[in-house]
């Protein structure tokens, strides 16, 4: 972390691209993302913005048939090199995803998952971690007196909180959003996204969506994705206000998408 | 009024249906309870003329001098249940978690269908290769005469793995994907997935299908009688011969008469209330903890 805070790119990434056997979902993406800002990747369903999330932290590994070429540099190195450490790689990139999925488990045993998967069982640090990961998403209050309840019995908004957590809990450097208030309603969308500013101090953040007023009102850098191609990618403000990119015009004034 | 008309005379199919759907379900329960009324009017006289205590307790089996003991049948289907839950339930979720999270599908498309097959052979079948192969194994390995409860559970354990894998890939196939991602975007390894998270989310399914083999292993009655020797003692060791509840009905009904088949259904009963308790006490252990929504 405290090395991480001299670099200002954490990320870069070059040259990626991202095949679905014959299918070409992302083509040749360069972004560099800042450290502990927020980025924001928007654009039409099927754009590729969730392919390129899943790309940093290796979870298109998971689907048969996916074919990556490019560079991703995380921490100086090619996350893509044989000899990357992917389970050290997940825990320093963490991922919330679009549906709440907490495990049917206690509220304690799912924020303690990740630690407890990398070994680190010893009772007082699980405690202080659960404690600083619920305090961190505004949860502690409601939760401390029912840590063994089942997180399934959460509101959906819970949920999605609960699953942040569990991600913060493993100390990561990123935390990767997929579209995470897509099923959640308008206050709870716009607690999350205060949620998400005052984790910016200690996070770099990259999270996609579909709701424009949503990544103009968070991010701090959007990248405007269109058919697997990084159109534009620039400072937030520059993006909305005066696109480069007669594209990103159309899309982000709603007159396409 | 002509959609009015409509209406009703749909609603009037409706009802039809429903009754006789109602009269299908019922005839289906209604069989068990009339196995279970003729079953203990048959059996529990006797059961009270000798007293609870004699049958139950009982260490000897002389239907011919009035001495009912069931108490070493009692042992007996307990222990080769257990034996075959010792061997099959290890050996079958083995299988189904790697036949679900660790193989490819054209292995699993393949392997399934087989492990289905074995569920139809003949238990008939099964006790004659015990007897060929197991038995001798067992007498020359391990001594005595081979028929013994080693062997038993042995057989049984094999007999219940079908069930055991079909129904455990099941409940773990129905398991969301989104558990297992969200577990390895934690840094999870697969097999930490499958432990922490898969695992305890499939429990009720696991819980019932080892329900399913142990109802099977404590009702086969072929297999059991020809492998386990079924002398009608308390076997002192795993290589001692064994006589099950179901293997004394068997084996004795053909020519019981009288007092001695009023005896062979106390012993139904005995069989029919054990099946009960276990499968009370197996859907209290799944229904414990986190329930599946």
């Amino acid at each position: 972390m405290a090395e991480m805070t001299q670099r200002e790119n954490i990320i870069e990434v070059k040259f990626l691209s991202v095949f679905y056997g014959q299918f070409q979902a992302l083509k040749n993406v360069n972004i560099n993302v800042q450290a502990r800002k927020i980025t924001a990747l928007i654009g039409p369903s099927g754009c590729g913005k969730s392919t390129f999330l899943r790309a940093l932290n290796r979870m298109n590994d998971l689907i048969e048939g996916a074919r990556t070429e490019g560079q991703v540099v995380f921490d100086g190195k090619d996350i893509f090199e044989p000899d990357t450490d992917l389970l050290e790689l997940r825990r320093k990139v963490g991922m919330v995803f679009q549906r709440p999925n907490p495990f049917p488990l206690s509220i304690f045993d799912n924020v303690t998952y990740g630690l407890r998967v990398h070994g680190q069982t010893a009772r007082g640090f699980m405690e202080e971690r659960l404690f600083r990961s619920l305090q961190a998403v505004n949860l502690w209050d409601e939760l401390q007196d029912k840590l063994q309840a089942n997180a399934l019995s959460l509101t959906g908004e819970q949920q999605q909180r609960l699953c942040l957590a569990r991600v913060l809990a493993v100390e990561p450097d990123v935390v990767l959003m997929d579209e995470p208030c897509s099923a959640l309603d308008p206050t709870a969308t716009a607690r999350i996204e205060d949620l998400m500013y005052q984790l910016k101090e200690k996070y770099t953040i990259i999270i996609v969506t579909h709701n424009m007023q949503q990544a103009a009102r968070v991010s701090d850098y959007t990248g405007y994705f269109l058919l697997g191609e990084l159109v534009e990618f620039g400072e937030t403000d520059q993006i909305f206000t005066s696109p480069r990119d007669r594209r990103t015009e159309d899309y982000v004034t709603g007159r396409f998408g | 009024m002509a959609g009015g008309n409509m209406i009703a005379r749909h609603e009037g199919s409706d009802r039809l249906i429903k009754i006789s759907l109602l009269v299908v379900a019922f005839s289906a329960v209604s069989v068990l309870v009339i196995i279970t009324i003729f079953i203990f009017e048959q059996g529990l006289p006797i059961m009270m003329k000798y007293g609870l205590k004699n049958f139950l307790l009982g260490q000897n089996w002389f239907p011919s001098e009035k001495s009912f003991g069931l108490l070493p049948m009692i042992v007996g289907s307990l222990l080769v249940t257990l034996g075959a839950l010792v061997i099959g339930v290890p050996l079958g979720l083995a299988s189904a978690i790697f036949l679900t999270e660790f193989s490819n599908r054209r292995v699993s498309r393949f392997l399934k269908p087989v492990i289905e097959l074995l569920a139809g052979i003949p238990s008939v079948v099964y006790g004659f290769l015990g007897l060929m192969f197991l038995v001798p194994f067992i007498r020359e390995k391990f001594g005595g005469s081979g028929l013994s409860v080693l062997a038993a559970s042995i057989i049984l354990g094999i007999m219940i793995l079908p069930t055991i894998i079909s129904i455990s890939i099941d409940s773990i196939r129905a398991v969301p994907d989104s558990y297992r991602e969200g577990s390895i975007a934690l840094g999870a390894t697969r097999w930490q997935t499958v432990r922490m998270v898969v695992l305890p989310a499939a429990r009720s399914g696991l819980v019932a299908g080892i329900i399913l083999g142990m109802g099977r292993a404590i009702g086969e009655t072929m297999a059991v009688i020809m492998v386990a020797g079924n002398a009608a003692d308390i076997p002192g060791s795993l290589l001692a011969p064994v006589r099950t509840l179901t293997s004394n009905i068997a084996l004795e009904m053909a020519y019981a008469s009288g007092e001695h088949r009023e005896a062979l259904f106390a012993t139904g009963v005995v069989l029919f209330v054990i099946i009960m308790i276990l499968n009370f006490l197996a859907n209290l252990a799944a229904r414990k903890q986190y329930r599946k929504k």
